[in-house]
């Protein structure tokens, strides 16, 4: 057989890896298995859910705050509309806005963490200065001040605040890694051999440092989803469209909390929250193996 | 003697730490031609990773120059440094680090291969890849290249990093330690690959050690250079200064070898040494770094006067006023000793005189 031919039959498809990784988190991790069943159903639920599930109605004074029935089994809101669509319906903007913010910051942190580590000198003092700057100010009070001046009626123009401000942590990490990697032989190996800087950093470097990036990936999300969250629940934000930090508004400034009848209306925001921030850690700690070739034998 | 490829001039290398200034590497020259073998030995903290970084152009001398076919390296532009330092290629001591963890033989092999458009295309580049492996005795390489680092053995990494080096067709590789932290029963296999490379391509070596037999094994037809405290104390073709050590710290090494048989090693093994402390480089002697442990230490001229490297005959140079003077009072008239080293001038220009 050809040495070509050879490479070809253990090349390795993502796809195939990341069937692999799931058959071993089902064997061994079933936590891990259950994040990541978790995220799945999420992700489903902001594709699709706002195309499967019917509009929750039109306001109908006559329904307010009712009980779970048949009908709504999480009962309705303050104007009688059915809280269960409302739930299923509500993650999409939350969680779009999230990945687009944590996206933002992770190639922001990426980008200029792994250059200011790696070039040094003039570019690594002025990131340096630029993210101590940053991180200084105290992000969650910042956005509310700023959500005084720019009206954040667009769901990307939030993803955009929330991501300029969240990147400075993940930024001094990366950072940290690729100073101590760029000192690796192997990294020295391939300046000699006169690799580019950019396949040294991006193709030698970087991929090391995976399960870390993808990890504070999903922390990210996390963060974001909160911080939306609170803005929605302060009344920060617009109260345009369905989401479910609008119900947890809504809930409470509409005096939902006075009503017994409306626990589960209170709680089912909170419980998709929570459910799905759970899912993020728990797929995020065991994320390590997907990267590791070491972890990935079988 | 043919052109040099690299030849460094005076070079040193100084590292600030806090307020110290450490001489890491202090006032070196040598040249290397093609084929040719420079053995470096010395202790820990000689300088000899550091010169070995210098050589490579992984690092800017402090002061002095290093010259590749003929032209300053760190006046170059970019695009004749690159192909400088493609010519110099490094293998590292530790074959656990000199790999990416997360990369396969194939991939570690195919990028430089590809970079440098040695190969025509991904498959060609793969063909080549597997030949390197069987150059290297990784054979049949079929069963090599789709294996990551962690399922290799310490010895096979070490042929993947020389594999790697010799990706891009070096004239010169720096061989660091290349063979003291694998196995003593692969070391010796390791050595004839890394010998009949040279034979075979004409691959000229600056093989680092600390171990004056595997420096004997290696470079036999080579020179070697003993480094003390960042400085050449004595320079010559491997068979004298293994036979006959002129250089006092060059014995103390050579006397610290143990001998396969005891009943020598017990005849021989006084400590020719006055103190066991190495010096720390951030205070180093007055004078002659090595007089606080030479056993011949003059008082009045070795901690006063650094001795230079000086000739002492055609091909041999030391660093030590004792034996210069010695060999000059004793051996040659001082003329024709003048005569000798001038003409040692026009072949191994190495010294400063």
């Amino acid at each position: 057989m050809s040495a070509e031919a050879v490479v070809v039959r253990h090349r390795r498809y993502p796809l195939r890896q990341l069937a692999a990784w799931l058959r071993d988190l089902l064997r061994h991790d079933k936590v891990g298995f259950l994040g990541v069943l978790g995220i799945l159903f999420f992700v489903g639920l902001a594709l699709f859910g706002p195309i499967v599930v019917p509009e929750p109605g039109k306001p109908d004074v006559t329904k307010i705050y009712q009980p779970p029935s048949l009908e709504h089994p999480l009962g309705t809101d303050y104007e009688g509309r059915d809280v269960l669509a409302q739930v299923l319906r509500g993650g999409r903007s939350l969680i779009v806005v999230a990945v687009l913010a944590a996206l933002l910051s992770t190639v922001i942190a990426i980008t200029f963490g792994a250059l200011a580590a790696y070039l040094g000198g003039t570019v690594d003092s002025l990131t340096g200065l630029v993210t101590d700057v940053i991180l200084t100010i105290p992000q969650f009070p910042l956005l509310v001040v700023l959500s005084a001046f720019v009206k954040l009626d667009r769901p990307w123009l939030l993803a955009v605040l929330i991501g300029l401000l969240s990147w400075p942590t993940l930024l001094r990490a990366v950072r940290a890694q690729v100073l101590s990697l760029k000192e690796r032989e192997y990294v020295e190996a391939a300046r000699a051999l006169g690799l580019s800087t950019f396949h040294i950093l991006f193709r030698e470097i970087l991929p090391n440092m995976a399960p870390y990036i993808v990890m504070s990936f999903t922390i990210g999300v996390t963060s974001a989803i909160y911080a939306q969250v609170g803005l929605y629940f302060l009344g920060l934000a617009p109260l345009a469209g369905e989401n479910w930090g609008i119900m947890l508004n809504l809930a409470w400034v509409r005096g939902a909390i006075f009503f017994k009848d409306s626990v589960l209306y209170i709680l089912s925001p909170i419980l998709a929250i929570a459910l799905l921030q759970l899912s993020l850690v728990t797929a995020a700690r065991s994320l390590e193996g997907l990267f590791n070739p070491r972890l990935r034998e079988s | 003697m043919p052109e040099p490829i690299l030849e460094l001039q005076q070079v040193s290398v100084h590292f600030r730490r806090g307020r110290v200034l450490l001489r890491a590497v202090e006032d070196i020259s040598f040249q290397l031609g093609l084929g040719d073998v420079l053995c470096l030995v010395g202790e820990s903290g000689s300088g000899k990773t550091t010169l070995g970084k210098v050589v490579a152009g992984l690092l800017r001398p402090t002061v002095g120059v290093v010259r590749y076919r003929g032209q300053d390296v760190w006046r170059l532009d970019s695009g004749a440094f690159r192909r400088f330092r493609r010519a110099v290629q490094i293998v590292h001591q530790d074959p656990y680090a000199s790999l990416n963890p997360i990369r396969t033989v194939v991939d570690t092999l195919v990028p430089p291969l590809l970079h440098h458009r040695i190969a025509r295309n991904r498959s060609d580049a793969i063909e080549r890849a597997a030949r390197l492996l069987e150059l290297v005795d990784l054979v049949p390489p079929e069963q090599f290249l789709p294996k990551y680092p962690h399922q290799l053995s310490g010895g096979q990494r070490q042929r993947v990093s020389i594999a790697r080096a010799l990706t891009v067709q070096p004239e010169l590789i720096v061989a660091d330690e290349a063979t003291s932290m694998v196995d003593v029963s692969i070391r010796v296999s390791l050595l004839n690959t890394l010998r009949r490379l040279r034979e075979e391509l004409g691959v000229a070596f600056l093989f680092i050690t600390h171990d004056l037999a595997m420096a004997k094994y290696f470079a036999w037809q080579g020179r070697i250079a003993v480094l003390y405290l960042g400085r050449v104390v004595e320079l010559g073709p491997t068979p004298s200064v293994i036979g006959d050590p002129l250089h006092p710290y060059t014995q103390a090494l050579l006397a610290a070898l143990p001998e396969p048989d005891p009943d020598l090693t017990r005849r021989k093994s006084k400590l020719l040494l006055r103190s066991l402390d190495i010096p720390s480089l951030a205070h180093l002697p007055s004078g002659c770094p090595f007089h606080p442990r030479c056993l011949r230490f003059v008082s009045g001229l070795c901690d006063v006067e650094r001795p230079s490297l000086r000739f002492v005959d055609a091909h041999r140079s030391v660093a030590c006023h004792v034996v210069v003077q010695e060999r000059a009072a004793g051996d040659l008239p001082p003329s024709s000793q003048e005569a000798a080293t001038r003409r040692a001038d026009e072949r191994m220009p190495f010294e400063r005189g």
